[in-house]
């Protein structure tokens, strides 16, 4: 209990103020402004174009915002300026105190590496040279993503897309990362994958005490797996709130157009 | 037994319908609600007064347009209207628990983790709230066979049990319940009765819609007779406000 | 290296000593010294068009023709061997533009270009080795992307050539790569050591000549200064180690050089030979000596010479 009774305490661990990004006269997000603590999950939501890949980028160092501040608070210098950062420093810390998972798994794996390959890199990459140990953390990893260790030196080619994910997900997740940005995660499955990748992701985000932002357009998604909710539109943030309250009492019109336009099974 | 662990002061609640033309729907006005530890105060009034959206204000589900709840929480007293959503969702995971009227949980995941998954997250090892969940649901009558499957294909019954033994698991101070017997045959509304009982003993602070008679009869300390702020009839379609299209839109 | 003075400019028909224009040259010098400066990082240079094919050697060929002087003696050697086609092409290929002396010996060579190996004979001070490469990256492999691997090396990110070593362990065991094995250079840059065998990676670490690679096709060039670490990557618990074989060389009977298979007939008869042929044939004569004087010499005393 003692783990999570500390929420209240632990600082503000992503700390976004007025970051801006546009595209020529196109606008990509506006004055976009949040904050997350440790454990909590962050649900975006909006449609094609409301701006929340953008921001997702610019969030995780993918793009360069054209106004505003993103604190990190980082775990051995404190919270610094994600965008006064230097470039290997901000390299370092997507791949060791954060975490990226893609949409499309192509985009996060190296698709020619063994599955056990792809999950050791990280650790290889800070340093690790033992075959032994990498390849236990890789297994004791795949497992936890529930992808059969027979499977370990298959290359993730000849995987279904959920175990892809899956495989995306233990990649990403064996340095223990502190912050995990999530792209449409089960953007390409099919609903019955969803449901184990939904049920897998949340207990891992349990476990883990990961922060995570979600972008997703999928409102059934966030349900499950965020605590908080903002809808973007336009790329502008037009509501924020606890999710079950931004989906069952939603303020603005256009929430309400989203939350009453979902199709029911 | 007299602390006062809710307390509702000045609670307004209107509806703005954006999608239909900026339609206001006023449910209620100006509720001061106190429950006491130990006590169960049963929501009354006509379909449509606005009980359940009360309870869901009480919960911070729905966000009233003034007023304030503030809740015992941790040694402390917090305004959950007004609270951070961090703060919310602790005081839920410690303070609140509340059953709604529908089972909703991540597809295809086996009851014994859903009725679980609740305790786990309050930092109880998976072995004491599996043990947990196993007496609840023998309480509650579900057959152990089922134990293993996920509850998207039970009866509307079943459901509504998993739902109460999910939200039982852990021994929060404050209780929302909203219809919990609605679909339940006698022998189970008698075990959802002493559940509450036992939960009032403890020192639960309870509120609750109930239909039925018996269980109100057994369960309720008194009545809160909702005073709707009733508009013009002609204005608001024949939809009773808890069933707005918003609520259970989400599947 | 021992750069032609200003009298060499000319070399009295009209051409350039050494085929390539002075600017030329010095350009080339100038990257050499950035190289030797920044050991196992790739600088870029403006490589020209060489009378031969890419693939044969332009990169080394222009680096030798930039540091080669008149006073200097030429090694070639392909494969370890000074008489196949391509080295006896290079070599005739200096004589006639800088008319330099040349030989076989590696002892009495001021420069040494070579293709797939490093001589067996340990190297002096004073010495040159000039490899020939074909792909200067070692992370080309893993990502295309040149933009994104000069940031890898830049920031020292080299996690993801680790990954092909685990790869290898994985599928078969043990660390599979034979040749152009991946090695650090001064702790710090991730160096394509061209197709030499790993057998050959010890003896860049710590080497007293100087070693220069160059790239013709990609236009790269880099370099191993004198007494330098060159570490070969591997795994605590899977050490780097080189080939090794169970006879011995047919012809000299040295266990300690990198051996040829040849095949003599084609009736499955083969036979294993010392790959360097100079190395090769020192051993023999000193043997066929010692033999005529009665001595007696100890089995690999040639490779300390």
């Amino acid at each position: 209990m003692s783990a999570v009774r500390k929420l209240q305490q632990r600082p503000v661990l992503l700390e976004v103020s007025g970051v801006s990004k546009s595209y020529g006269g196109q606008v990509g997000c506006l004055d976009v402004s949040f904050s997350i603590r440790p454990g909590e999950v962050l649900g975006i939501v909006g449609e094609s174009g409301s701006g929340k890949s953008t921001l997702l980028a610019c969030l995780s160092g993918r793009l360069q915002p054209d106004t505003g501040s993103i604190i990190y608070d980082m775990k051995d210098r404190g919270p610094v300026d994600m965008l006064l950062l230097s470039e290997p420093e901000r390299r370092r810390l997507a791949r060791t105190d954060w975490g990226i998972v893609h949409q499309n798994p192509r985009d996060g794996l190296r698709m020619d590496v063994s599955a056990g390959g792809n999950v050791g890199e990280r650790p290889m990459a800070i340093g690790a040279r033992h075959y032994g140990n990498i390849r236990a953390e890789a297994q004791d990893w795949l497992q936890k993503v529930e992808i059969d260790l027979t499977r370990t030196d298959d290359k993730p080619r000849t995987f279904s897309g959920g175990m892809q994910q899956r495989l995306q997900i233990a990649r990403n997740l064996v340095t223990k990362p502190r912050l995990v940005f999530m792209d449409e995660p089960t953007g390409g499955l099919d609903v019955s994958v969803q449901a184990r990748l939904l049920d897998l992701l949340r207990g891992l985000v349990r476990e883990l005490g990961i922060a995570a932002i979600i972008v997703t357009h999928d409102l059934a998604v966030v349900r499950l797996l965020a605590d908080r909710l903002m809808v973007m539109q336009r790329g502008r943030v037009i509501e924020e709130g606890l999710t079950d309250q931004v989906l069952d009492d939603p303020h603005h019109p256009y929430t309400q157009l989203l939350v009453s336009s979902i199709l029911q099974v | 037994m007299t602390i006062i662990r809710l307390h509702a002061r000045g609670l307004s609640k209107t509806f703005t319908l954006h999608t239909q033309g900026g339609t206001t729907l006023p449910v209620f006005e100006d509720i001061d609600l106190q429950v006491r530890s130990g006590e169960c105060v049963c929501l009354h009034g006509p379909s449509g007064a606005g009980k359940s959206t009360l309870l869901r204000s009480l919960y911070a589900n729905y966000k009233p347009q003034s007023g304030s709840v503030m809740v015992q929480h941790d040694g402390e007293i917090v305004d959950i209207t007004a609270a951070e959503p961090w703060k919310v969702v602790e005081i839920r995971r410690f303070t609140i628990g509340y059953v709604s009227q529908f089972l909703r949980v991540i597809p295809r995941v086996p009851v014994l983790d859903v009725v679980a998954e609740p305790a786990i997250t309050n930092g109880r090892s998976v072995e004491e709230a599996h043990a947990a969940a196993r007496t609840l649901l023998t309480r509650l009558r579900i057959p152990e066979r089922l134990w293993s499957l996920a509850p998207a294909t039970f009866s509307g019954g079943e459901q509504q049990r998993v739902n109460i033994a999910r939200s039982f698991i852990v021994a929060y101070p404050i209780l929302l319940l909203d219809e919990p017997t609605a679909s339940l045959d006698a022998e189970n509304r008698k075990t959802v009765i002493e559940l509450i009982c036992e939960a009032k003993v403890r020192g639960a602070a309870v509120v609750g819609i109930f239909h039925d008679a018996e269980v109100r009869d057994a369960v309720a300390d008194r009545l809160f007779e909702i005073r709707s702020t009733h508009r013009e009839p002609t204005e608001i379609p024949c939809k009773p406000v808890p069933d707005l299209p918003t609520i259970e839109a989400v599947a | 290296m021992s750069g032609p003075g200003n009298k060499q400019c000319d070399t009295g028909d009209g051409y350039s000593f050494a085929y390539l224009d002075e600017q030329t040259k010095r350009m080339i010098r100038r990257t050499l010294l950035k190289a030797l400066s920044i050991p196992g990082y790739q600088v870029p240079f403006g490589g020209r068009e060489m009378p031969l094919a890419y693939g044969w050697g332009t990169g080394g060929i222009q680096v030798t023709a930039s540091i080669i002087g008149p006073d200097d003696r030429l090694k070639v050697i392909d494969q370890g061997a000074d008489d196949t086609t391509n080295a006896v092409s290079i070599r005739r290929f200096f004589e006639i533009v800088s008319n330099v002396a040349t030989t076989e010996q590696t002892a009495e060579a001021t420069i040494i270009q070579t293709r797939h190996r490093i001589p067996e004979a340990p190297l002096q001070e004073g010495q040159i080795l000039v490899y020939q490469v074909p792909q200067p990256d070692p992370l080309h492999k893993i990502d295309p992307r040149e933009n994104e691997t000069r940031k890898m090396h830049a920031y020292a990110e080299y996690g993801a050539m680790q990954v092909t070593l685990y790869e290898d362990i994985a599928r078969f065991g043990r660390i599979a790569r034979t040749y152009d094995y991946p090695a650090m250079v001064n702790a710090r840059h991730l160096m394509s050591p061209s197709p030499i065998p790993k057998f050959d990676n010890p003896k860049m670490e710590n080497n007293p000549a100087i070693q220069l690679f160059g790239a013709g096709r990609e236009k790269r060039i880099y370099a191993v200064p004198p007494y330098t670490s060159v570490r070969s990557l591997d795994f605590d618990d899977h050490p780097f180690e080189v080939q090794t074989w169970k006879g011995c060389c047919a012809l000299c009977s040295s266990t300690v050089s990198y051996l040829d298979e040849v095949v003599t007939d084609d009736r499955g008869g083969r036979m294993f030979v010392c790959s360097d042929t100079d190395y090769c044939n020192k051993r023999q004569a000193d043997r066929a000596l010692t033999t005529e004087t009665g001595g007696i010499v100890a089995p690999d005393e040639g490779a300390k010479l």
